[in-house]
C-alpha cells in the first residue's frame, strides 16, 4: 500500500507572530520555520504502518516555495522514502492545494492519504476535508487511533464530546488529532540518509492547476489587548473581588 | 440573500454553537435552517422555535444518522443552489462536513469567522488568534463556520418558522458509523459553560483534576484542561482548550497550573474575567489574567472550594 503525506512548511509553533505594522499580513521574515506539528503526526503514522509492513512506500508532498524541500527532507528523515515539492510563489489556499494533492494522486495512486488536521498558520482546518471530496473518497478526520483490515480503515475520531469509531472504504483520507501518536525525532543517519533520497520537481502549470486565491486579505489588525489586571494576595481575597468587584459569582 | 444553517442537536434541543451560527447568519438577511437525521419531529419543533429562523428544512433520513460527512456533504450540495451562504459552527461536526461541502462546490470555505462585515467579508483569526484576518470571498457561494464565542446565542425560544421536507439526494455509502464514546457528564459542554475552570500541567497528574471538581459543582462549571495536559495524558482531548482545541468565551475562565501557551489563550482569551493560579509570577498566563493569584495549586483549590462552600 503506499501512502501519500503532505506535509507544510510553517512558522515553527513556538514563534509568537505579530501583525505587520502596514496591516497587511503576518510578520513572517526571518522567523523560525519548521513542519506543521501535526503534519509530523501524519508522517509518524504513515512510517509505524511502513514498520508494521501495512504500508510498502511513503510519498511526502510540500507545495509552496523552494525551501519547502527542507521539510520534505525532515519528513524522508523521519522515514518517507522519496518526496514532491510542487514549487510556486502563489499564494495557497486550501482549495488550491487540495486540486493540486488530487492531480498528484491522480497520478501516484495512494490507498491512503494521511494530512495534519489544522496547519497553525491559517488555521482553516480544511484541507483534508476538501481533498477527500475532490477525489469523492471518505474521510476519517481528526484521528486519535486507526487500524487498516482488507478494503477498510477504522478510525477513532476525537469529536467534541467524547470518542466516535467509523469505518471507511479506502482508499480513503485520514486526518491527525494530537493523540494518534507521538512523532519520532530524526536520528542524525537517518537525516544523512535522506538527503539522498530523491525529491520531483513540479509546478502548479504541470498538474493542471490555477492556484489562484478565492479569499483575498483585505487586511490583518491586532487582536483586542486585554487591559493589565491585578494580582490578589489570598484566596479570600479573589473570591470577593469576584464577588463585590467582576460580580461573575 | 437567504442563508441555510446546519443545526447540530440533542435531547435538550438545538446546541448552543448552532444558535450562534443563526446569530452569524441572521446579519446576512434570512436565515433557513437545516436538521438531518432520523427521528426529528423534536429537533424540527426546537429548531422551528429559533427567533429569526424563517424555514426548517427536515431531512430524515437514515443514511444522515450521526451526520457522517459523506453524506451530510452529499445533502448539503443538493440544497446549495437555493442559498447564497451555507454555515455551520465551528465543532467537531461543522468543521468536517464544511469543507467537503465547499469543495464539491468548487468554493474556498471561510473557516471560524468572529465577524460578519458584510456578505462577502468577514473577519478570522489566524496564527492561534495573534492576527484578525479581514478576508474578502469571490466565490458565489460562502461556506463557512462560525466561532461560537464571537456570536451571542439566538434564544432557544421565541420563533414560530414554517417547517418543510428536503429531498434527500443519493447519499455516498462508503463510510460507516460504529459507536461512540461519548464522556458522560452532568457538567454543562465546555464551549456552552458560564464557567470553566482548567487545569493544566501545573496538575501534575490526571487524578488531581479532582481538586477542580468540588469547585466546578460550586460553579456551575465545565472542567477543560490545557494542551500540555492532555498531551501530558492527565485528561481526554475533549477536555482540550486552545488553537487546536475548543474555542471558549465564558463569563469566568479560572485557569489553574496552567502558564499560558500561545496555542492556549487562542482558547480562551475572549472569556469575560479571566482568573489565574500559578505558582510562577512569571508565568504568562497573569499578562491576560484579570485577577492573579500567586500559589501553589494544591494548597490554594482547596482553600477556594472552601470559601466558596461558606459563602
Amino acid at each position: 500500500m503506499k501512502i501519500l503525506v503532505p506535509v507544510k512548511r510553517v512558522v515553527d509553533y513556538n514563534v509568537k507572530v505579530r501583525v505587520k505594522s502596514d496591516g497587511s499580513g503576518m510578520e513572517t521574515a526571518g522567523v523560525k520555520m519548521s513542519m506543521n506539528p501535526f503534519d509530523e503526526i501524519a508522517i509518524e503514522e504513515a512510517v509505524r504502518l511502513k514498520e508494521k509492513g501495512v504500508a510498502s512506500e511513503i510519498v511526502a508532498v510540500s507545495l509552496g516555495v523552494p525551501q519547502c524541500a527542507e521539510t520534505i527532507r525532515t519528513a524522508l528523515a523521519m522515514g518517507a522514502d522519496r518526496g514532491i515539492l510542487v514549487e510556486t510563489d502563489a499564494e495557497l489556499q486550501p482549495l488550491a492545494v487540495a486540486k493540486l494533492l488530487k492531480a498528484i494522486a491522480d497520478k501516484e495512486q495512494p490507498t491512503l492519504i494521511i494530512l495534519g488536521k489544522q496547519a497553525i498558520d491559517d488555521d482553516m482546518s480544511a484541507t483534508g476535508q476538501m481533498l477527500a471530496a475532490l477525489l469523492d473518497w471518505p474521510q476519517g478526520t481528526f484521528a486519535s487511533k486507526i487500524s487498516i483490515e482488507g478494503e477498510q480503515i477504522t478510525v477513532i475520531r476525537e469529536v467534541d464530546g467524547g470518542l466516535e469509531t467509523v469505518t471507511l472504504n479506502l482508499p480513503a483520507i485520514v486526518t491527525t488529532d494530537l493523540r494518534l501518536n507521538e512523532p519520532r525525532y530524526a536520528s542524525l543517519p537517518n537525516i544523512m540518509k535522506a538527503r539522498k533520497k530523491p525529491i520531483d520537481k513540479l509546478s502548479p502549470a504541470d498538474l493542471g492547476v490555477d492556484p489562484a486565491p478565492r479569499l483575498i486579505t483585505l487586511k490583518v489588525s491586532d487582536p483586542p489587548k486585554r487591559k493589565a489586571g491585578v494580582k490578589v494576595g489570598s484566596v479570600a481575597e479573589l473570591v470577593a473581588k469576584l464577588r463585590n468587584e467582576a460580580k461573575v459569582i | 440573500m437567504t442563508s441555510l444553517v446546519l443545526l447540530e442537536f440533542d435531547a435538550a434541543g438545538i446546541k448552543q454553537p448552532s444558535r450562534s451560527a443563526v446569530a452569524a447568519a441572521r446579519k446576512l438577511g434570512e436565515v433557513h435552517a437545516l436538521v438531518a437525521g432520523s427521528g426529528l419531529d423534536e429537533a424540527a419543533q426546537a429548531a422551528a422555535r429559533l427567533p429569526g429562523v424563517a424555514k426548517v428544512l427536515v431531512a430524515d433520513a437514515p443514511g444522515l444518522d450521526h451526520l457522517l460527512a459523506e453524506p451530510a456533504a452529499a445533502l448539503l450540495v443538493a440544497l446549495a443552489p437555493a442559498y447564497s451562504h451555507l454555515l455551520a459552527a465551528t465543532t467537531a461536526v461543522g468543521k468536517n462536513i464544511m469543507p467537503r461541502v465547499a469543495a464539491l462546490l468548487d468554493v474556498q470555505p471561510i473557516s471560524d469567522i468572529a465577524d460578519v462585515v458584510d456578505a462577502d467579508t468577514f473577519v478570522r483569526p489566524i496564527y492561534a488568534g495573534n492576527g484578525l484576518a479581514t478576508v474578502k470571498s469571490a466565490d458565489a457561494t460562502k461556506v463557512i463556520t462560525v466561532r461560537a464565542a464571537s456570536f451571542d446565542p439566538v434564544a432557544a425560544e421565541g420563533g414560530s418558522a414554517a417547517v418543510e421536507t428536503a429531498a434527500i439526494p443519493d447519499l455516498p455509502n462508503v463510510s460507516r458509523f460504529v459507536s461512540a464514546a461519548l464522556s458522560k457528564s452532568e457538567r454543562p459542554e465546555l464551549t456552552a459553560a458560564r464557567v470553566v475552570i482548567s487545569g493544566g500541567r501545573g496538575m501534575q497528574a490526571g487524578e488531581n483534576f479532582k481538586l477542580l471538581e468540588p469547585i466546578a459543582d460550586k460553579l456551575g462549571a465545565a472542567v477543560g484542561a490545557s494542551r500540555a495536559a492532555v498531551d501530558a495524558g492527565f485528561v481526554p482531548n475533549d477536555y482540550q482548550v486552545g488553537q487546536t482545541g475548543k474555542i471558549v468565551a465564558p463569563e469566568l475562565y479560572v485557569a489553574v497550573g496552567i502558564s499560558g501557551a500561545i496555542q492556549h489563550l487562542a482558547g480562551m482569551k475572549d472569556s469575560k474575567v479571566i482568573v489565574a493560579i500559578n505558582k510562577d509570577e512569571e508565568a504568562p498566563i497573569f499578562q491576560v489574567a484579570d485577577y492573579g493569584l500567586v500559589a501553589d495549586l494544591f494548597t490554594a483549590l482547596p482553600e477556594l472550594a472552601a470559601e466558596l462552600e461558606r459563602s
